[in-house]
């Protein structure tokens, strides 16, 4: 019964999203006004609701800081219905631009699969953790809700109701990252609950601004914003990418993503590609037409740059694979507030393509280890090794992903490349071109490694057999499908989603030489062909162990060593826990965003006086 | 803009100069520790022994990384012979070694494994210095296409001297020569034995070695691009290079690999990065 329901209402999401496409790629945003005149009263109701349920559990789990953080944006909230709501003139309304429909293409598509694969992973999971309680009836509510919240957040154009749908996403996080209600995962679900709080009461604070600024209610909607071009703007636009720098979590506020890790893996995947972090790069591309030239937005622009060089380096130290993952997701949110913040109009088209092939990439590797994780039980790449003997199709769509992160001319490399050129051309840019530069290179080291793991054929192990639920697997396909296919279609959805978006709001727009689309096709026509070599090799050719340094050696590795002892050989890759630690980096990078955010914050006071 | 007579050109040639380049550095070596050394196309009857040997392989994949590394490595080249966008290139370069490092890691062999892990230390060494090179032509000449770049009239290396010295340091790792040979090296039987290329032998062998060639050529054409505006200079330039290049090969022992990232992000950031600064404040007119 559940599982008919999620997998209709998957296919009806994703069908209505792609009609999307059809019926509104072209031309202007387009704006629908709300006529429901009660629905600012409803709107605060619900809020009300969710902070009394989110004092509760702050009382109930004894953690006073959510208590006090809860109670600090209910008091906002209150005095702005109190003293403002009655002024209100215009309805708030609902509008769909490019961007929008990009973001919610991803949240439809991605989301839902997300959803689906859930179903499987869900059983397992329950049968793998007896001591967790099923909650599952819940678990699939508050992922649907997500999604939900999603689709309003892009939809909206009145603050109000972002902001709304805004908290509505911290409460599911909040959820979903406390979901096994174990000890552990109820400090991590505080921990991502107190920062995104954090963030929402900056986002109510521009709300309560921008009301004392024009009590009717004339600023309080994102078209009105960008297109006045008053100073006082940039200051509801260095709150909301405040709110938007917890949200997605960058430095100083990663550590709510990598505790969110505990969560069950269609979580995180649900997080890092289709709903949380994508809605604060969302709200900060949104904004970056106003921060733009600002030396607040090159605050907001360093601060997304060192956490992108300081998290790729972080992963470089992790052998947990969802952590790798996480500070990768980290880094390249990192990357996107970088291209926002400066805001050129070829960043932020590039801004944008980092997104949706972010959004790909990263869903499929998670699910990929969600699923090898049910498989061998566990996360650690180390485990991984022979993954290609033992678990060839998922080892293989793992592999695609991971190049899909990295590697020529896969997208998220080109999202790089156009950003690397849009930066050198940039005021302050080559700031940011040298992190590219080191960061990039950074970034190689630690796929290709865990890359290296997974494909090297070990002769000691043998494929599992029956393995993988087959409707898992299909999401896996489908997934990698979308990586190969985005890559290919790369120029249609820029020239017709991306391109058409940054002319409409800078009045400019870019792309790729002719030459470049083409020899990236071809590369990525190589690439496809090139497995196909495999057959040319044939039966001419002799098999022999490895070179062991003239040692005999038995086929599992194990050197004849001095005295007569046989010695096991381990292959264990490269950390550097001294040059790249966790610890040191991640306090590095905590101390400098957070004086940069406060910078940006006393920067915003001085507009205020 | 992109030219498809000197790609091909390119393909054709580069192996026959990028042999003759190893031929004439084995010769050299030679003469400099007081040996007579082989003949100078001693390179080409190794390549031309190593293809006839018996097919023989750990695993059969490795076939399709050394394949992957090849194909790559000419993509590369010929794009930027072909005067096609930098970037691109210095990309498909990267994707090419990290085909050769995934071969050795194919093998699960523990020479092999060493040797991939010390690749891939030296990838992530000198990839910052290429980017910035790029983005260094790029301020100057207001392109990434090696065509633009290569029809600029004035001295380039006048604009980028630290660049090129940076350049220069990530070459020597590059053309696997001492200090900076730690993944491989045509030299004795060291600690790691043959690093990345241990367990590839015969014609896998033999593709590796042919792609380094061509690898080679690249590389050289690259130094091309500092003094493109006149070609004896060029030309000359290119053979101290590579006499320097020799010439510290053997007068430097191997560094270990900690020595090998430091000094190169270090000189990629002290020379190459202050030498982009100083270009982007004359190119913008001052930051304001």
């Amino acid at each position: 019964m559940r599982d008919g329901l999620v997998r209709v209402a998957a296919a009806v999401i994703i069908l209505v999203s792609a009609s999307l496409l059809v019926t509104s790629s072209t031309g202007a945003a387009q704006y629908f006004p709300v006529p429901l005149a009660e629905s600012g009263v409803l709107i605060f109701l619900a809020e009300m609701l969710i902070s009394a349920f989110l004092i509760y559990m702050g009382f109930k789990y004894r953690n006073t800081l959510a208590v006090i953080l809860v109670a600090v944006q209910a008091t906002l909230l209150v005095y702005y219905e109190a003293v403002f709501a009655g002024g209100m003139h215009e309805p708030p309304s609902l509008f769909i631009d490019q961007f929008s429909l990009i973001m919610a293409l991803i949240i439809g598509i991605i989301g839902t699969l997300i959803g689906v694969y859930a179903l499987g992973y869900m059983k397992t999971y329950h049968d793998q953790h007896p001591a967790v309680k099923d909650r599952q009836k819940m678990f699939f509510f508050v992922v649907f809700l997500f999604l939900s919240a999603m689709f309003g957040l892009v939809f909206s154009d009145s603050l109000l109701w972002v902001f709304f749908f805004w908290e509505i996403t911290t409460l599911c996080s909040f959820l979903l990252i406390g979901y096994s209600g174990t000890a552990e995962s109820i400090k991590n679900a505080f921990l991502a609950l107190n920062m995104n709080l954090a963030g929402g009461i900056a986002f109510a604070v521009a709300i309560l601004y921008l009301s004392v600024i024009s009590p009717d209610g004339t600023y309080m909607s994102i078209r009105a914003l960008l297109d006045s071009n008053q100073a006082f703007v940039l200051v509801p636009a260095v709150l909301l990418s405040f709110a938007g720098i917890t949200k997605a979590a960058l430095m100083p506020f990663s550590s709510w993503l990598v505790g969110a890790m505990v969560a069950p893996t269609p979580v995180s995947a649900l997080l890092h590609s289709s709903t949380m972090v994508k809605a604060g790069v969302y709200i900060i591309v949104r904004f970056s037409p106003v921060l733009s030239g600002s030396i607040e937005g090159l605050i907001i622009a360093l601060i997304g740059g060192f956490t992108f060089l300081l998290a790729s380096a972080i992963a470089i130290s992790q052998r947990n694979a969802k952590k790798v993952l996480a500070y990768s997701t980290i880094a390249n949110l990192g990357l996107i507030v970088a291209c926002a913040g400066v805001g050129t109009y070829k960043l932020v088209w590039a801004a944008i393509l980092l997104i949706l092939f972010h959004a790909i990439a990263k869903s499929l590797l998670f699910l990929c280890v969600g699923t090898v994780e049910q498989r061998i039980g566990s996360k650690d790449i180390e485990d991984m090794s022979g993954l290609i003997v033992r678990l060839p199709k998922v080892a293989v769509m793992m592999f695609i992903g991971i190049a899909g992160m990295f590697l020529a001319p896969f997208g998220m490399l080109i999202s790089k490349y156009v950003a690397l050129e849009a930066f050198v051309e940039a005021q302050f840019g080559l700031i940011f071109v040298a992190i590219l530069a080191f960061g990039g290179s950074i970034t190689v080291f630690f796929w290709s490694k865990w890359m290296g793991k997974i494909i090297s054929v070990d002769p000691t192990v043998s494929e599992l057999k029956d393995s993988v639920h087959k409707e898992m697997l299909m999401i896996l396909t489908v997934l990698t499908g979308l990586t190969v296919l985005v890559t290919l279609l790369f120029p249609v959805i820029s020239a017709s989603l991306i391109e058409p978006f940054v002319l409409q709001v800078y009045g400019h727009s870019t792309g790729l030489s002719q030459d470049n689309l083409t020899i990236m096709v071809m590369m990525l026509f190589l690439l496809m062909i090139m497995p196909l070599s495999m057959l040319w090799y044939g039966r001419d050719q002799k098999t022999v162990p490895a070179y062991m340094g003239g040692r005999p050696a038995t086929a599992g590795l194990a050197f004849a060593g001095s005295m007569g002892v046989q010695r096991q050989t381990s292959l264990i890759n490269y950390y550097f826990v001294d040059l790249f630690g966790e610890r040191r980096l991640l306090m590095a990078g905590t101390a400098l965003c957070f004086g940069l955010v406060l910078l940006a914050g006393i920067l915003a006071v001085g507009v205020v006086l | 803009m992109i030219s498809l007579t000197s790609a091909i050109l390119y393909l054709v040639l580069a192996p026959f100069i990028g042999g003759l380049v190893y031929g004439i550095d084995r010769k050299i070596t030679a003469r400099m520790q007081g040996r007579v050394g082989p003949p100078v196309l001693q390179p080409f009857y190794d390549l031309a022994k190593l293809f006839q040997k018996e097919k023989v392989v750990v695993t059969p994949s490795q076939n399709f990384y050394v394949l992957g590394y090849l194909v790559f490595i000419l993509v590369s080249g010929s794009l930027f012979f072909a005067g096609g966008d930098m970037l691109l290139v210095i990309f498909a370069f990267t994707l090419a070694h990290i085909f050769l490092v995934l071969g050795a890691y194919s093998s699960f062999s523990p020479y092999s494994f060493v040797g991939a892990e010390r690749e891939l230390v030296q990838i992530i060494a000198y990839e910052p210095m290429i980017i910035l090179s790029a983005v260094g032509m790029y301020l100057v000449t207001k392109s990434f296409f090696v065509s633009d770049i290569v029809a600029l009239q004035a001295p380039l290396i006048l604009y980028l001297p630290g660049v090129f010295l940076g350049f220069l340091m990530v070459l020597t790792i590059k053309l696997r020569k001492s200090p900076y040979d730690l993944s491989t090296s045509h030299h004795a039987h060291q600690e790691l034995v043959k690093g990345v290329t241990t367990d590839f032998s015969g014609p896998a062998l033999a593709r590796i070695e042919l792609a380094h060639w061509y690898e080679t050529v690249f590389l050289l054409g690259f130094i091309y691009l500092f003094f493109a505006w006149s070609l004896p200079i060029a030309i000359l330039a290119i053979i101290v290079t590579f006499l320097l290049e020799i010439l510290i090969d053997n007068t430097f022992a191997r560094m270990k690999w900690q020595f090998t990232l430091k000094s190169s992000w270090l000189i990629a950031a002290m020379l190459g990065l202050v030498n982009l600064g100083i270009l982007y404040y004359l190119g913008n007119g001052g930051i304001s």
